[in-house]
């Protein structure tokens, strides 16, 4: 039998825009292509502007982790100038970063992947009673109650009767994929609800650091939220006990509903723990600074990379081991497509060679997408948390050493399946009940940092650029929700000479390299992969969202060519 | 938490009914007119209008694309506090097609947006998110293999009207910053046959978004809006004249380094480089986050993101704006301005203040009491 093109575009329940393309034969896929189909050029933006400013340029990257660029930009002009931040302000940045990631992830779980594993339809049938009884036995949130699943079931219902399906239209609702019971289902789709309003409510922690959600403000040196519990207008005990209520509600809701249901779903498609593995190397650049960010052995989730799958060893990580690749990419190099570049010399010119649009195939071309090919020492490498939780298991980290020991004896699998599809989802859950404990920790250090009259928040040393040297450069990492962020700056007599980006989507999303090797999602769509109906491409979706894919982060562009910047008129 | 409605509205039954058979009093309801008249900015005299107009009102569809973007500005709407988006999704409207929320992808995607713009052709309302690049022929966006202007006229062609969300969709945003190398342009300079409002700002308040939506279902046509096409309910004043710290900027109480003294009292972000004198924005009325906070009450100075060029014109965004201080800006202006007129010679400084005031005065004044006709809807306000 002839193989089937199949072309997914757009991926939707994904920031930005995704395209996949793949060739399926007997039920299986045989062959992938990934393609990002958007191009901003934001680096090319950031060249000659004030570095103190490139976090707002890079936060626009992304207004879904509309925190991790404006913060790893931050650190990286920080490192070139030498600032280093107050721990104030160090513990409300991590405050910020692990409420984004909280928040990210629940919201993946629920609203973007959800629906590859839960049919909506299917809960219209449920027995409220039933999604009662499994709700209690695996959770004491207090909306358990039959009464409860039945208003639910019954708003359901009246949406699906009224003929506007809405969000819901066109779904794949009865696929023989689904696996859960109709109970299980309606469980899921409360909770669907649920986390909507649950979102809205935690992430004013940022509106109360930043001033608003998305793109809260940050400041190079530290954090323009000035700290005095005498005034109104500052940081002081309403504000903290506002914080600290967030926290707890977060923690909350990750314990005893997205957890649970997690587990509970997972246990449904244990198949999945075979299945979409695909590249089997790992990078964690490291997170939650809990000393200056520059001390990378003090980490909450440590630092390192995993070779194939072989958890017995942590190799170190080095920045100027990585290198980027367009030989499937719409670019040109100076030095020919079979090169790669650091950042620090990285050059990027675009050039579209593809063919006009409107278009029907991308595959079988040489060059397909405009995400580059990021490659650590030549390999492709996974980033996300299941790549933290794997490096952080085989560092000794006890806290994730036994979570990851719990979850596979409730699951009744083994440490091989954590290398999959379903071992993706799980380890964002693992990650996200950690950091929701581990909130609570910053934010006594903080309340107790203030009680012992400590109030800075801000480095004003070298914030004048008449004290930065003539020529400084910089790295900020940052291990996203998504994983592994690098930022590199160049600043040259007190402006940017050259900006550039690796993120967490590149690594995860990039396209063969000059070995043709392929990135990690296209490994793992042909890594023992069903595709059962090629016209309903439900599983594609599955393994695709398991990584939580963020488009609009992975491509940028870092022009080192000199092009000329061109003036706007301002009218 | 979410409180489940056991009643949501089908297709067949107007909101009137709809909200009788939830048990919402009449009183309840008028009372729920006469706040979202207050918040439109609109008189006492229009809630009977609007809630015979809310009442015998259909869930309509609205098509919802996004183009060159971040995604931000979604993520803005979805934090939105009333409605809340569960509400909205599944109460007042028909979200036929939204790729973040949408279930399904690709072909299914593709073809619920076809059937939709089919079927509720003249009467679907469009949202814009992100802006168009328009160098290359427009291939820096592809959705499905067609480009991000084709599938905009296309979507635009059928709608009875356009809501372009955030300064991507305004005029174009981050990847409109010099040297622009995409191309990109705002949801303005594509569609021209037909009003476009901008909710501007990077992202805007989400609850600006859900009342210009509602405005539109209730009145039948677009709000009043300044020669930006920004809605004046919203837009109408300048951050400087609504700041809760205004009173420090006129005492001459200023923040001059973070975290100094002045910051720890609260006082004005003016010479840290608050874009607030020349920024028209409703942050300090409405806040952000369910009424949480805003950038400078959070220390932090505006930036000027609903203003379009914002990225160039209001940078570098730590530099104070040209002013002379101590007297409040409107009086420099003032004194500035009646020099000019008099043809004295004004120094380079004092001419790049004038400049910049005027742009931010230019606007027209807000308008508090939007004229309302019964019969046929007026036309949105033009676009200068």
């Amino acid at each position: 039998m002839a193989a089937t093109k199949v072309v997914v575009d757009p991926i939707t329940r994904i920031e930005g825009h995704l395209r996949i393309e793949a060739q399926a034969e007997n039920g299986r896929i045989s062959n992938a292509w990934a393609s990002s189909t958007q191009f901003r050029g934001i680096e090319i933006i950031m060249q000659g502007r004030d570095p103190r400013d490139a976090w707002a340029f890079t936060q626009r990257i992304c207004g879904v982790c509309t925190v991790v660029h404006a913060v790893a930009s931050c650190r990286a002009v920080e490192d070139a100038l030498g600032i280093e931040i107050p721990a104030n302000a160090n513990l409300i940045r991590n405050l910020v970063h692990g409420m984004q990631t909280i928040q990210d992830h629940v919201i993946h779980f629920y609203h973007l992947h959800a629906l590859d594993w839960v049919d909506v339809v299917s809960a219209l049938s449920a027995d409220p009673a039933g999604t009662a009884r499994i709700a209690r036995s695996i959770s004491p949130w207090p909306n358990n109650s039959e009464t409860y699943f039945a208003e639910v079931q019954s708003r359901v219902k009246r949406f699906v009767s009224g003929g506007q399906l809405g969000i819901f239209a066109n779904g794949y609702w009865g696929h023989p994929a689904y696996k859960l019971p109709p109970e299980v289902n309606l469980l899921a789709v409360a909770h669907y609800l649920e986390a909507l309003d649950w979102q809205r409510d935690v992430i004013r922690l940022h509106t109360i650091f930043g001033g608003k959600n998305p793109h809260p403000n940050f400041l190079v040196g530290g954090m323009a939220c000035a700290i005095n519990i005498e005034r109104a207008a500052t940081i002081n005990a309403e504000r903290l006990e506002d914080v600290h209520g967030m926290i707890r509600r977060a923690q909350r809701f990750v314990e005893e509903v997205y957890w649970p249901d997690l587990v509970a779903i997972a246990g449904f498609y244990k198949e999945w723990a075979a299945i979409g593995g695909g590249v089997s190397n790992h990078l964690a650049v490291g997170e939650y600074p809990e000393a200056d960010v520059r001390d990378s052995g003090r980490l909450y989730f440590p630092r390192g990379i995993i070779l194939g799958n072989d958890l017995t060893q942590v190799h170190p990580y080095d920045h100027m081991k990585v290198k980027e690749y367009i030989t499937s990419s719409w670019y040109e190099y100076a030095g020919g497509d079979g090169v790669g570049l650091h950042p620090y010399e990285g050059e990027t010119k675009p050039r579209y060679t593809g063919p006009p649009a409107p278009w029907e195939y991308l595959q079988g071309l040489d060059k397909y997408t405009w995400m580059k090919a990021p490659r650590y020492d030549g390999r492709p490498m996974q980033v996300g948390p299941l790549s933290r939780m794997l490096v952080a298991y085989a560092s000794g980290h006890a806290d994730v050493q036994a979570l990851v020991t719990e979850v596979l004896g409730k699951l009744g699998v083994g440490p091989e399946a954590l290398f999959s599809t379903l071992g993706r989802t799980a380890a964002r859950g693992m990650e996200t009940l950690l950091l929701a404990r581990r909130m609570n920790v910053w934010y006594d250090q903080l309340v107790a940092r203030i009680r012992g009259g400590d109030t800075a928040t801000f480095n004003r040393t070298k914030w004048d650029p008449s004290t930065w040297p003539a020529q400084a450069d910089g790295y900020g990492y940052l291990d996203a929700p998504r994983g592994a962020l690098g930022h590199w700056v160049q600043i040259r007599d007190g402006t940017i000479s050259r900006y550039q980006c690796v993120v967490p989507s590149t690594w995860n999303c990039s396209p063969r390299d000059a070995e043709g090797q392929m990135g990690p999602y296209e490994a793992a769509l042909v890594d023992n992969h069903p595709l059962v109906r090629p016209e309903q491409p439900l599983e594609i979706l599955r393994t695709i969202h398991s990584f939580d894919p963020c488009m609009a982060c992975g491509v940028h562009v870092l022009d080192a060519t000199g092009a000329p910047i061109v003036e706007v008129t301002v009218q | 938490m979410f409180s489940p409605n056991s009643h949501p509205w089908s297709a067949d039954e107007t909101l009137g009914r709809h909200l009788e058979k939830r048990g919402v009093s009449r009183r309840e309801f008028l009372e729920f007119c006469g706040g979202l008249c207050a918040m439109l900015g609109l008189g006492s005299s229009f809630v009977p209008r609007m809630a015979h107009a809310l009442q015998s009102m259909k869930r309509p569809s609205v098509i919802w694309l996004q183009l060159q973007e971040c995604t931000g500005c979604v993520e803005s709407v979805i934090r939105t506090s009333e409605p809340t988006i569960g509400n909205l999704v599944l109460d007042l409207i028909s979200l036929d097609y939204q790729h973040t929320l949408m279930a399904a992808a690709g072909h299914q995607a593709e073809a619920a947006l076809q059937s939709s713009m089919k079927e509720n052709a003249g009467k679907y309302l469009l949202v814009v998110t992100g802006s168009v690049p328009l160098a290359e022929n427009g291939i820096y966006l592809t959705i499905g293999g067609r480009t991000a202007k084709t599938i905009l006229e296309e979507a635009a062609a059928g709608a009875a009207g356009v809501v372009a969300v955030g300064a991507c969709a305004h005029w174009g945003s981050v990847q409109a910053a010099r040297p622009n190398p995409t191309g990109a342009v705002g949801v303005g300079d594509i569609v021209k046959d037909k009003p476009v409002v901008n909710i501007a700002g990077c992202p805007p308040i989400s609850d600006v978004v859900t009342a210009t939506i509602v405005h539109y279902l209730t009145m039948g046509r677009m709000p009043a809006t300044d020669a930006e096409g920004r809605p004046t309910f919203a837009y109408g004043a300048r951050i400087h004249d609504q700041c809760s710290r205004r009173a420090n900027f006129d005492a001459g109480q200023f923040v001059t380094s973070f975290d100094d003294e002045a910051a720890r009292n609260g006082w004005c972000l003016y010479r840290v480089g608050c874009k607030g004198p020349s920024t028209f924005s409703p942050c300090p009325i409405f806040q952000w986050n369910s009424g949480t906070s805003w950038p400078i009450g959070a220390g932090h100075p505006c930036i000027g993101c609903t203003e379009r060029q914002f990225w160039d014109t209001m940078t570098p965004f730590y530099d104070r704006l040209p002013d002379v201080a101590g007297f409040g800006v409107e009086r420099t202006a003032d004194l500035i301005g009646a020099a000019l007129a008099a043809g004295a010679t004004a120094g380079v400084a004092a001419h790049a203040a004038a400049t910049a005031i005027h742009q931010a005065r230019r606007r027209p004044l807000p308008v508090v009491d939007a004229p309302v006709r019964s019969d046929p809807p007026a036309p949105p306000a033009a676009k200068e």
